[in-house]
């Protein structure tokens, strides 16, 4: 077993493991816990697909960003020590039963195709590396492709024989990404801000 | 391994982890439980699109796909944040069995 397949592994059963434990854990801040390790993992498992950027920015954003948010969110909503609010067995044994079920019929449906020989054909990467110089993702090098191409030009595309072909950059949706991102601020500033509670008769406003 | 039993293994991954998040959507009481599922749920999808991009003449665009799927994530969470605290603040719990005010 050569290298890559140990990392891939290691880090698979993390990410896997992780995950499973988020479901199964009663208290909210051990999930933010598992979860922190799973998101981790699957940013290696980025790095090992050779997606740099995206897993820097998985560790950036959603790791060092959102759940960090998600536990700022658990403090915030502390409701007095050791009250838990778990699930009961039964609904947790229906719940990994119904899942069971749910990742059988995912991973059924990925091994099940229209071939010949009933399995699904994925179209080869080898096929359109020599016309379209994808050697960018099997280097790994793809921050500066990734931000030409949210300029609007894409340097791993071959434009003169794209024809008729409409641009192929991502510069309306990093636009929109940005206003988007604008909004959601003021908003999520606005739905969240102090407000007085309602004072309760006889008590001292 | 061959390359193709690669990109099956990337996509067992990314499904475990989306059933993951549903099973936790769909159990969790905890208002901030079924947030952390939502988070599973688009992980799952991010693996999908990079083992993709990686071995399928996909490209450069599912790593573009990705990026813009963490950026609205995360300003999903913040929003979804937002609405458990206000729920927070006039219900004092978080509770999602306790939402029922728009019960028939």
């Amino acid at each position: 077993m050569n290298g890559e397949s140990f990392l891939f592994t290691a880090f698979a059963l993390a990410t896997c493991l992780g995950a499973i434990a988020v479901v199964f854990s009663q208290t909210v801040v051990r999930m933010a816990f598992w979860l922190v390790i799973s998101l981790g993992s699957t940013a290696a498992l980025f790095f090992l697909a050779n997606a740099d950027f995206v897993g820097a920015a998985q560790l950036l954003i959603y790791v060092g960003g959102t759940l960090v948010l998600l536990v700022f969110g658990v403090m915030l909503t502390a409701s007095g020590p050791y009250l838990k609010i778990a699930t009961s067995p039964g609904e947790i044994v229906m719940g990994s039963f119904v899942g069971l079920l749910f990742l059988l019929v995912v991973f059924a449906s990925l091994s099940i195709g229209a071939g010949e020989d009933n399995k699904i054909h994925w179209p080869n990467s080898s096929v359109s590396a020599a016309a379209s110089g994808s050697s960018v993702i099997a280097a790994g090098d793809t921050l500066r492709p990734l931000g030409l191409s949210f300029l609007g030009s894409r340097p791993d595309h071959d434009m003169a024989s794209d024809g008729d072909a409409l641009t192929p950059g991502y510069l309306l949706p990093f636009e929109i990404v940005s206003v988007h991102l604008l909004v959601v601020l003021i908003g999520a500033a606005y739905l969240a801000r102090a407000k007085r509670r309602p004072v309760e008769p006889g008590s001292v406003p | 391994m061959t390359a193709d039993s690669f990109l099956e293994s990337y996509l067992f991954v990314g499904a475990v982890l989306f059933v993951c998040g549903v099973v936790c959507m769909a159990t969790k009481r905890n208002g901030i439980g079924v947030l952390m599922g939502v988070e599973l749920v688009l992980n799952g999808a991010n693996v999908n699109f990079v083992a993709f991009s990686k071995y399928t003449d996909l490209g450069l665009d599912g790593q573009v796909i990705s990026l813009f799927v963490i950026v609205l994530a995360a300003a999903e969470a913040a929003v979804a944040l937002a609405i458990v605290l206000n729920f927070y603040n006039n219900h004092l719990t978080i509770d999602v069995d306790r939402a029922n005010k728009l019960k028939g």
